[in-house]
């Protein structure tokens, strides 16, 4: 059985169709990567998989369980599902180590030593145990996702969900996030991830979810989507990425 | 005798007698309006000049009157003033120094804000076609604040009418002592007058200030863009 | 002026400060309590409350607290509702003084970004746990100068108290003026009664502000 399924989801804003018949599934353990143009729907989707947006038909699974139609139970829903954002929204008034520990504490309740212990561990997996004191705004953009992964992380989420979290990092920092989720896929973590590093997506990927105007207009295997895309719309998002034709001095003609 | 419950407020003269009080609440308000809009606007305008002195002696006179509530500024002028220098004057006189005094102040800070606000290059701008100073107020800056002050400005009418109410304390006849009169004069036949009568007036203050908040907030949102 | 009369009648000044405190002090935790409370209904747009809520903002706000006191404290008890001076005082505060505080919580509320809330539910916690951890901290700390400016306008609304017979500093004024027709030194002690109480306030307001202006949490 797959661990997450989403079964013919639409979603409409006003009136506007932003999700067209979404369906899919992700084995446990499995690394998929969502591509697509800005303003396709990926962001929309995740949200959706988390309620944080409400879907007007279509139905989510989690461990085959439909989880979209009490809308009481997100809370309990949402600790099983891990999400990390692009914006950086570590909570500014907690310190790094409360914000790693409010969700355990307060959503799931759990013993203090326990979670401290947890939380010590993770934050030393990547690199911060030193920080844990430090305030969100006395730290970089990278740390503070690295922080926001691991706040996720403690909840012992049963998939992971990343929304282009190195999209508004500077250039050099985007390396020490990346790396964070290289790790996780290793360890088998369930992950759906929404990037448009196409270098980490080809590494991290098992499967490519490719969306355009709302719909899934392909699904391949990494390797195949990445050498081979099947669809036109899949070929041009891939040459937007690729610089080698424009190459200063180089002339352009040579190729065709 | 039957308590004549609500009807004190229409009995004899009664209404009409409080509709007079109440017309001399809101004269003292407006008059201390105008007073403080008048000299306002240029104290603003000093407060936002270069010359640090001048700026410091403004800025002492706004915390001095903010400081200090405006009950115990009409005590000092009320009780103060005449034992200092001999003059007495009528409770309605003190209200309006006292209310003109301090509105100037509050209206002076809402100018000050109004002019800083407006982008420097503004001003820099009215130089360079070689305006005057009193050209650039009169023609660049004035216009454009006041659409800024103006919500702010017509809040402060509200303000000053709220504060007017104290003035009873001092003396003045306006509508809650006039309230109080009748209450005292229909003791016998209206036991109840005073719930009737302070009610009353709670509800004609209500009436003349909601719809004058209302007005702003409706300016402050057409304006927001 | 006469010093050794100003020294006799300043234990009267001290008591006479003590009760505006007290007053102010209730009156304001008052008003802070009622203005979340309705900033939080208007906040999250509950039904009906909102109503009733907005009916009271607005009462409070376009009426004078002196017609207010005068109301509950004479008006009332004909209607069979007697309460003392001191309750309607506290009253009459906080009937004013809430719908300001709840103006200062509604900035601090807006301020709290839709992302920040977003990361607290995505934790799996339940609204309640949201508003109260991640929502109220980061409004509240927004909105500490405008609840300083609203405390500090509280304590000076005290001073019309003396209309329904209460012992603060203005009575005590009064009361000297009226009896010792010693006004001079009266209002002497009146204005530095005031300036002992607002003046520190007003200071450490001002340094609040400028504090919050250039740092934030963690500095
Ligand atoms: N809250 C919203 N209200 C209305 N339209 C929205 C909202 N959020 C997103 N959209 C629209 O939905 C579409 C998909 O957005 P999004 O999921 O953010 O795309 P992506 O993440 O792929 O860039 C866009 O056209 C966007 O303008
Ligand atoms: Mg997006």
């Amino acid at each position: 059985m797959a661990l997450l399924e989403v079964i013919g989801l639409n979603k409409y804003f006003d009136g506007f169709h932003v999700l067209k018949d979404i369906s899919f599934s992700v084995e446990k353990g499995e690394v998929v990567v969502i591509l697509g143009p800005s303003g396709s729907g990926k962001s929309t989707l995740l949200r959706c998989i988390n309620g944080l947006e409400e879907i007007q038909s279509g139905q989510i699974k989690l461990n085959g369980e439909v989880i979209n139609e009490d809308s009481t139970k997100w809370h309990l829903i949402r600790q099983k599902i891990g999400m990390v954002f692009q914006s950086y929204d570590l909570f500014p008034h907690m310190t790094v180590y409360e914000n790693i520990l409010l969700g355990p504490l307060k959503a799931q309740k759990r013993d203090k030593k326990e979670v401290a212990r947890q939380a010590e561990e993770l934050l030393d997996r990547v690199g911060l145990l030193d920080r844990k004191n430090f305030y969100p705004r006395q730290l970089s953009g990278g740390q503070r996702q690295r922080v926001a992964i691991v706040r996720a992380l403690c909840m012992n989420p049963e998939i992971m969900l990343f929304d282009e979290v190195t999209a508004s990092l500077d250039p050099e920092m985007v390396r020490e996030v990346l790396d964070v989720m290289l790790e996780l896929a290793k360890e088998g973590m369930t992950m759906i991830i929404v990037t448009h590093e196409m270098e980490f997506a080809k590494a991290v990927a098992d499967r490519i979810i490719f969306i355009d105007g709302g719909e899934i207009t392909e699904v391949a295997e990494a390797q195949e989507f990445f050498t081979q895309p099947k669809t036109e719309r899949a070929k041009n998002f891939l040459n937007i990425f690729n610089f080698k034709e424009y190459k200063k001095g180089v002339d352009n003609n040579e190729k065709i | 005798m039957q308590d004549l419950g609500i009807r004190v407020l229409i009995e004899g003269n009664n209404l009409y007698r409080l509709m007079g009080g109440l017309l001399v609440t809101v004269k003292i308000a407006l008059i201390s309006v105008i007073i403080s809009i008048i000299f306002g606007i240029p104290f603003g305008i000093v407060m936002t000049s270069k010359n640090k002195l001048l700026r410091l002696v403004c800025r002492a006179y706004l915390e001095a009157v903010r400081i200090i509530p405006v009950m115990v500024w009409l005590f000092i002028f009320y009780f103060g003033v005449p034992k200092l220098t001999g003059i007495h004057l009528a409770g309605d006189v003190v209200s309006v120094i006292v209310f003109s005094i301090w509105g100037t102040a509050e209206k002076g800070d809402l100018v000050r804000g109004a002019v800083t606000s407006l982008p420097k290059h503004q001003k820099e701008s009215g130089k360079a076609i070689g305006l005057t100073n009193v050209q650039i107020y009169r023609y660049i800056i004035i216009p454009q604040s006041v659409r800024r002050l103006l919500p702010a400005t017509i809040n402060l009418v509200t303000r000053m009418i709220k504060t007017t109410s104290l003035v009873v304390l001092i003396g003045v006849v306006e509508v809650l002592k006039v309230g109080q009169q009748v209450i005292e004069s229909f003791v016998l036949q209206s036991p109840s007058a005073s719930f009737w009568v302070y009610g009353f007036i709670f509800f004609l203050y209500f009436i003349i200030c909601y719809p004058i908040s209302l007005f702003v907030r409706k300016l402050e949102l057409r304006w927001k863009e | 002026m006469d010093i050794d009369f100003i020294l006799e009648i300043s234990s009267l000044y001290l008591e006479a400060g003590k009760f505006t405190l007290k007053l102010a002090f209730i009156g304001i935790i008052l008003s802070l309590l009622i203005g979340i409370f309705c900033s939080l209904v208007n906040y999250y747009k509950v039904k009906f409350l909102k109503k009733i809520v907005n009916w009271y903002i607005e009462l409070s706000r376009n009426t004078p607290l002196l017609i207010q006191l005068f109301f509950l404290y004479y008006g009332l008890p004909k209607v069979g509702i007697k309460l003392g001076a001191f309750t309607c005082a506290v009253i009459g505060l906080a009937f004013l003084g809430g719908s300001y505080m709840a103006e200062a919580f509604r900035g601090g509320l807006e301020a709290v970004s839709k992302a920040q809330i977003e990361a607290g539910l995505s934790l799996g916690l339940t609204k309640a746990q949201v508003t109260r951890y991640i929502i109220f901290p980061q409004a509240l700390a927004v909105s500490i100068p405008s609840i300083g400016a609203n405390a500090i306008f509280i304590i000076k609304e005290t001073s019309i108290v003396s209309a329904i017979s209460l012992k603060d500093l203005m009575f005590v004024t009064k009361d000297i003026i009226g009896i010792y027709y010693k006004t001079n030194e009266a209002l002497l002690m009146l204005v530095v009664a005031y300036l002992i109480i607002l003046l520190p306030l007003s200071l450490l307001l001002t340094y609040v502000e400028r504090r919050l202006r250039y740092a934030g949490f963690g500095n």
